[in-house]
Formats: C-alpha cells, sequence, structure tokens
C-alpha cells in the first residue's frame, strides 16, 4: 500500500518543474561522472605542453583547451569534468551514511522511547553542539588526508539533523490506528517498524538526503580549499584552492576559478529544487494554500 | 519558562560542554605523531626534548594529563602554543573580536535584508517577482562561501581596486587602543568584503523563514479579521502579521550567532581575516595542539551557548512553550 502512495506522489512531482529542474541537472551531472574518461580529453592532472615544446601554462580558453590551463600547465576543462565524479562520490555516499544512520536512530528513538530515547537524543545533542565546519577539518586531520575519512567526518556529524525530524514522525505515527491494529493482529516489533512505519517515512529520508548530498559537497569543498583533502583527487575544492594560491585572482583568470564554483552551485541547488518538491508532498498544506 | 526548566536546559548545556571538552582532549592526544613533533627542535638532543615533554607535562599517564588540563581550563589556562610560543588564551582573546565584529556585522546586513526581503515576497506570492527570484534565494543558499569570496576578491579588490585584498587592517597601521581601531575607517574598510560574502550567503535562511511563516500567518483568522475591518494590506503585513512571523527568525538568528561563529573559518581564510577560524586552520595544519584545541573549544563553547540562548529565546517569546 505504502508503495503506491510513493510512486503515485513521485508521479505528482513530476509536473513539478522545481522538482524536474533538480533532477535534470543530477542527471547531466551523473552523465559526465560517468563518462568523465570520455569526454575529458586530458589526464586532470597531467602537465601539458605545446607543438613548440613551451610548458602549456595560464592559457586562455581556445579550441584545445576550452577553458583554457592552470599556471603550472593543467588543462581546466579535464580537471571540472573529473571533479563531477568526484563531487557526486562524496555527496552520495555521504548523504546515504547520513540517512540511513539518522532514519535508523529516529526510526528506534521515536518507536521504543525510553531510556534508549533518551541516550540517543542526548548524544545527538552533543554532536549538535559541535560546529560542523571545524569539526570536519579536526577529525580529517585527524584521520588522514583521505576522501572517504571526509565523508565519514561529514556523517559523523550531520546525522542528527535527520534522526530528530524522523523520531518526531515516528513518535506520532505510533499511535495511528493502523499501528495500533497490527500490533493487536501480534505483529513483532520489528516488522512494524520496517514494514509499517519505515515506509511511510521514506518520503522524509528521502528529502533529507537531497539536502545533505548538497551539505556534504559544500562541506568537502571547503575542506578541500583550506588544505586538508586527499592530495591524489581532483575535486573541485582542491581547484579553487590550486587557483587561489598561484594568484589566479590578482592575475584576473576568471576561465580558472569561476567554473569550479559555479558547478558547485549547480550541484547543490539542485538537491534544494528537489527537496523544495518534497516539501508540498510532506507538508500538503501549503500547497492547499497556494490555491487558496 | 519556569525556573526549573531553566535549570534543566543550563544543566544540559554544561553536560554537552563537558563531553566535548573532554572528546577534544583524547582526540588530540590520539593523533598521530608526537604532539611535540612540531616544537622539537632537530638539533636536540634526547634529554633536551624530555625536559620539553617534561615541562609540557607529556611524560605524566593520560589520565593526570587529563585531570590536569581540565583544572587548568577551569583557571582560564589554555597552555602555551608551540609555534607562537604564547599563551593559548591570550592569542584567542587577540582574535574573537576580530571575528565577533565580522559574524555580528555580517548577521546584521543578512537579517536585515532577509526580513525584508521576506516580507516583501510574502506579499508578493505568485507574481513573476516571485518567480525569478525564489531560484535565485535558494542558489543564495548553496554558494561555497569561499568560492563566492574569491570572486568578490577578485572583481573589487584586485580589478578595480576599491577595497584591500586581506587582513583587517593595513600593514603598520597603529592604533592609540581597540576601540580606535574597531572604528577606525582603516578597519571597516578592510571589513566590506569578507562581511558581504558572509551575509550574502546568510540571507537565505531568514529570508525563506520570513517568507513561509508571513504566509502561514497571513491565512489565520486574525489577519483574515483585519481584512474584513477593511485595514489596508500593507498595515495587515507590517502592523499585524510580520510581528508574529518573527518568532522563528528570531531563534535562527541566535543559533546563526553561533553556527556562523565556526563556519566563518572558510571566510577567514580566504581574506586572511584574524580570527579564530584562521588560526584555528593555521593550528591544526601545523600541529600546534593546543592552539587548535583552544581555537575549538571557543568555537564549540559559543554555538553550544547560542543553541542555549535559541532555546530561551523561543520560550520567552512564545508563551505556550513555557506552559508545556
Amino acid at each position: 500500500m505504502s508503495d503506491v502512495v510513493v510512486i503515485g506522489s513521485l508521479g505528482r512531482q513530476a509536473r513539478d518543474p522545481w522538482f524536474m529542474t533538480g533532477v535534470s541537472i543530477y542527471l547531466a551531472f551523473l552523465a559526465v561522472a560517468l563518462f568523465a574518461d570520455v569526454i575529458a580529453p586530458n589526464q586532470p592532472k597531467d602537465i601539458l605542453f605545446l607543438a613548440d615544446g613551451r610548458l602549456a601554462n595560464a592559457l586562455k580558453p581556445s579550441l584545445a583547451f576550452p577553458l583554457g590551463t592552470t599556471t603550472s600547465g593543467c588543462d581546466i576543462f579535464s580537471q571540472l569534468v573529473h571533479g563531477a565524479r568526484s563531487a557526486l562520490m562524496v555527496g552520495t555516499s555521504a548523504a546515504v551514511v547520513v540517512v540511513s544512520v539518522g532514519t535508523l536512530i529516529g526510526l528506534f528513538a521515536g518507536y521504543f522511547g525510553g531510556w534508549l530515547d533518551a541516550v540517543l537524543m542526548r548524544l545527538a545533542d552533543i554532536v549538535l553542539g559541535l560546529p560542523l565546519l571545524p569539526s570536519v577539518i579536526v577529525l580529517a586531520a585527524f584521520l588522514g588526508p583521505n576522501t572517504w575519512n571526509v565523508v565519514l567526518a561529514i556523517s559523523v556529524l550531520l546525522w542528527p539533523n535527520s534522526a530528530r525530524i524522523i523520531r518526531a514522525q515516528v513518535m506520532s505515527l505510533r499511535e495511528r490506528a493502523y499501528i495500533e491494529a497490527a500490533r493487536a493482529a501480534g505483529s513483532s516489533h520489528l516488522s512494524i517498524l520496517f514494514r509499517h512505519i519505515a515506509p511511510s517515512i521514506l518520503p522524509l529520508a528521502l528529502l533529507f538526503g537531497s539536502i545533505a548530498v548538497g551539505w556534504a559537497i559544500l562541506t568537502e569543498a571547503s575542506v578541500s580549499f583550506l588544505g586538508f583533502a586527499d592530495p591524489d583527487t581532483t575535486t573541485w575544492g582542491f581547484m579553487l584552492q590550486d587557483a587561489y594560491v598561484s594568484q589566479a585572482l590578482s592575475r584576473g583568470l576568471f576561465n580558472w576559478f569561476v567554473p569550479p564554483g559555479i558547478c558547485i552551485v549547480l550541484l547543490v541547488s539542485a538537491g534544494f529544487f528537489i527537496s523544495r518538491g518534497y516539501e508540498q508532498l510532506l507538508f500538503p498544506r501549503l500547497r492547499d494554500q497556494g490555491r487558496g | 519558562m519556569t525556573g526549573r526548566a531553566l535549570l534543566h536546559r543550563l544543566g544540559q548545556m554544561l553536560f554537552v560542554l563537558w563531553v566535548v571538552t573532554t572528546l577534544l582532549f583524547f582526540l588530540f592526544r590520539l593523533m598521530p605523531g608526537s604532539p611535540l613533533a612540531a616544537y622539537i627542535d632537530t638539533s636536540m638532543t634526547p634529554e633536551q626534548q624530555a625536559i620539553l615533554m617534561h615541562q609540557f607535562g607529556l611524560d605524566r599517564p593520560l589520565h593526570e594529563q587529563y585531570v590536569l588540563y581540565l583544572v587548568n581550563l577551569l583557571h582560564g589556562s589554555l597552555g602555551y602554543s608551540f609555534i607562537y610560543k604564547e599563551p593559548v588564551g591570550s592569542l584567542l582573546l587577540a582574535a574573537l573580536p576580530n571575528t565577533l565584529l565580522l559574524t555580528l556585522s555580517s548577521l546584521l546586513i543578512a537579517y536585515a535584508f532577509g526580513i525584508l526581503a521576506g516580507a516583501f515576497l510574502a506579499a508578493r506570492r505568485g507574481t513573476w517577482i516571485e518567480a525569478v527570484s525564489l531560484p535565485f534565494v535558494l542558489a543564495s543558499r548553496a554558494l561555497p562561501e569561499f568560492w563566492l569570496g574569491m570572486v568578490l576578491l577578485a572583481i573589487f579588490s584586485f580589478a578595480f581596486g576599491w577595497f584591500p585584498a586581506g587582513g583587517a587592517t593595513s600593514p603598520g597601521a597603529s592604533f592609540p587602543n581597540a576601540w580606535a581601531r574597531f572604528t577606525s575607517v582603516d578597519f571597516l574598510h578592510h571589513l566590506v568584503l569578507p562581511a558581504l560574502t558572509l551575509a550574502i550567503f546568510l540571507q537565505g535562511l531568514p529570508l525563506l523563514l520570513m517568507r513561509s511563516n508571513m504566509l502561514e500567518v497571513m491565512q489565520e483568522e486574525f489577519v483574515v479579521m483585519s481584512r474584513i475591518k477593511g485595514l489596508s494590506e500593507w498595515t495587515i503585513i507590517i502592523r499585524h502579521a510580520a510581528r508574529n512571523a518573527l518568532l522563528p527568525v528570531a531563534t535562527a538568528l541566535a543559533l546563526g550567532i553561533g553556527s556562523s561563529i565556526g563556519g566563518n573559518v572558510v571566510v577567514e581564510s580566504v581574506f586572511s581575516w584574524p580570527g579564530l577560524g584562521r588560526r584555528l586552520v593555521e593550528a591544526v595544519s601545523a600541529s600546534d595542539y593546543p592552539l587548535a584545541q583552544g581555537a575549538f573549544l571557543m568555537i564549540a563553547t559559543a554555538q553550544v551557548v547560542m543553541n542555549c540562548v535559541a532555546d530561551l529565546v523561543y520560550a520567552t517569546l512564545d508563551p505556550r512553550v513555557g506552559q508545556r
């Protein structure tokens, strides 16, 4: 039954322009990330030379280098294309962890209540007291400069937001008649939790997922920009740091530092656009007001 | 809010602070490498190194170090910075006003603009103005702050030369006292770009909150009643609806003060702004543990305290919460 609700709501979402814009942006970046090796003419960190043997550094955009080259002779367009791959990997993996951990904790805390709820929510309070970016920096420095450590650090810090919202939702669902009926019919706690309650909170979890993708990408970019990221991967944050320390700003090399920022904004806003679409699904009152 | 509830909330705040402090202590002690690696010169003999380890108390068992750390903390002592060889407390106190002024001025701009623009957009619901501006507002929340700062720097500092490229005051500038420094034209001139960068990033939240609250409040009976009484639309919006819609925005502001002190880290780095965030980044990269620990603790304390203030503000402004 609940599957039908979610699929039916997705069909309704397909007519929402915000939702469709967000999904199209995601799909476009996904295509670029999948075919990065085909699309990018060069390896992102290869130092390139011109036909006459000179270093191809700080070149203006041309046919050979659509976005020009960096001051150390790398192809900016190729870096940008490969950056899409790391951004999507970081964003989706952090979002998956944040949402699964948050949903599980929210489900258990909200359904069982009592001491379990008290302990889990105090834990959430503590994590919410930690400043996001400084904590990720300290954790990434502690665990070592590696993209997965940054993903781990982001996940550790972001789960309480989704856990709290999902817990509140579960607490209200717990008292509904159909849950009471399932309990009376002898369903076990786990079966009630995962058969009857979890499907109804799925849209809420997806909403958080699309927002968490954005937070993760922004946080990873900031950490890379501050120089605490994996030196072996090409991310948009790394490109911006490279441009910043190579004096691209004072030399006015806009072709270098503008494109990565625009990509980040597009990808992160896509998540916000999608969750805006879901906002109406989650809080139907909003849409009714729009009609009135 | 009753006295009991207040005490309970304050107790919870102290508990969170204690846990954060403890986590931080063990995290930094467990970091790979000797905590003195940055401090010890390769030319030092093992004996000299041992004396240093003793001076910093690093030769004692971990639990003793922990108790010592808490006792020192309660006395306001945060230890000595390895790279600056100065007390961490005074280094951080010198950076704190810079961070506070940057945070507060950008929040002031962001909330003043966001509240007005949010109320305006709510009044213009369904028009082309809303259709054009909402995507931009959402996109502004997706801006990496450091990138926005880079673009503003490249245009207004390097291309046009209107604003300085970094720092809080011009090199060599001296002031008779702190007050003269913070009110000087030079300081304010340096403040414009970083504050604007943060404000552009921060205005989206109050704007969207104000807009959706206004839309909700406008449906309520007392607003419908005023409309029937024949009051003008703007009178209703400003005198009746806006006042009620402001409550969640006030809570968001309190939370915003806490979280943006930590969020400033990147903007401070882009503009070489001598604040807490920049000290933290510097200290973590140089493995200056006492300084990193102190800077982190100060940022985290600001956030935990402001979270608590946000709850109190909410309880004071909305009588329904206190009565529960």
